[in-house]
């Protein structure tokens, strides 16, 4: 090694293990607007790193994936202390309207699409969207009432089974 | 602030390796850095980065995928497909400009 030889070029490290590197699950639970977002940016976030993504619409997070609601998830004051306004306004007729807009046009604001577009953005990422069997049942929905980029209404078992390995978060 | 040579070009980098002087690039040089992440460039390639660069010119920020895409008009799967696995970083790399910070 001589003084003369010039420093390795300093290049950022890109790539992951491939195919078999990192994996993630995320099972969104939640129906309103506000909790809808979590998983919606993490997912994208991973998939923008190269990450296996794999999304579980449960409960009442089915709403985000039913073409008929999925536009239309609403935000409330309501159990949410964190607005820091006193409950009892949460209740009066059109609250939840109101703070739906505000939180709507807020999110816009970021320049952050509304939930079937970034949906769209996340399948077009290369991300997986499943349906959970148990609820669509409760609900009595079919394919045909959930967004076509779903790639399938399945069984908690068949999710467990698709996402092995994969790091999970709870939404 | 970390200065390295590729392929004769002299930059000047952060600890990762992207450029912190967006003047210090020009089409070779983005070949060159292309060559760095397995990338050859092309025409379609290149649209995205001079959006990139445009862009950043005007806001000084780095634009994520989701701008990137709705800019240059290339759809996100396009994207992927041009600079696969990381695409806004590698976009950002090879454009000589600094990662991105937005979330979405």
């Amino acid at each position: 090694m001589t003084s003369t030889e010039t420093a390795p070029a300093i290049v950022p490290q890109f790539e992951t293990d491939g195919p078999s590197g990192r994996k993630l699950a995320i099972i969104c639970s939640k129906g309103n607007l506000d909790m809808a977002y979590p998983g919606l940016i993490l997912a994208n976030a991973a998939l923008g790193e190269g990450v296996e993504t794999h999304v579980f619409f449960t409960f009442w997070g089915l709403d985000m994936i039913t073409t008929a609601r999925m536009s239309d998830l609403k935000f409330t004051m309501l159990g949410n202390t964190a607005t820091h306004l006193p409950q009892g306004l949460g209740g009066l007729p059109g609250m939840t309207a109101l703070a739906t807009s505000r939180l709507r046009k807020a999110i816009a604001e970021l320049d952050v699409p509304d939930v079937p577009e970034f949906l769209e953005q996340i399948v077009a990422s290369g991300g997986h969207l499943w349906a959970c069997r148990l609820s669509a049942d409760m609900n009595h929905l079919t394919p045909a009432d959930l967004m076509e980029d779903v790639e399938g209404i399945i069984s908690a078992s068949d999710f467990i089974e698709k996402t092995a390995g994969a790091q999970l978060l709870f939404i | 602030m970390p200065v390295t040579t590729l392929a004769g070009h002299t930059i000047h980098v952060d600890d990762e390796g992207f450029l912190t002087d967006p003047s210090e690039w020009d089409d070779e040089l983005a070949s060159v850095l292309a060559a760095q992440v397995g990338l050859t460039l092309t025409d379609e390639h290149r649209a995205v980065l001079e959006f990139l660069r445009a862009d950043f010119h005007q806001r000084g920020e780095t634009p994520t995928l989701r701008r990137a895409s709705a800019g240059s008009g290339v759809p996100v799967k396009e994207l992927f497909r041009l600079f696969p696995q990381k695409p806004a970083k590698k976009m950002a790399y090879v454009a000589g400009l600094p990662k991105p910070v937005g979330c979405v």
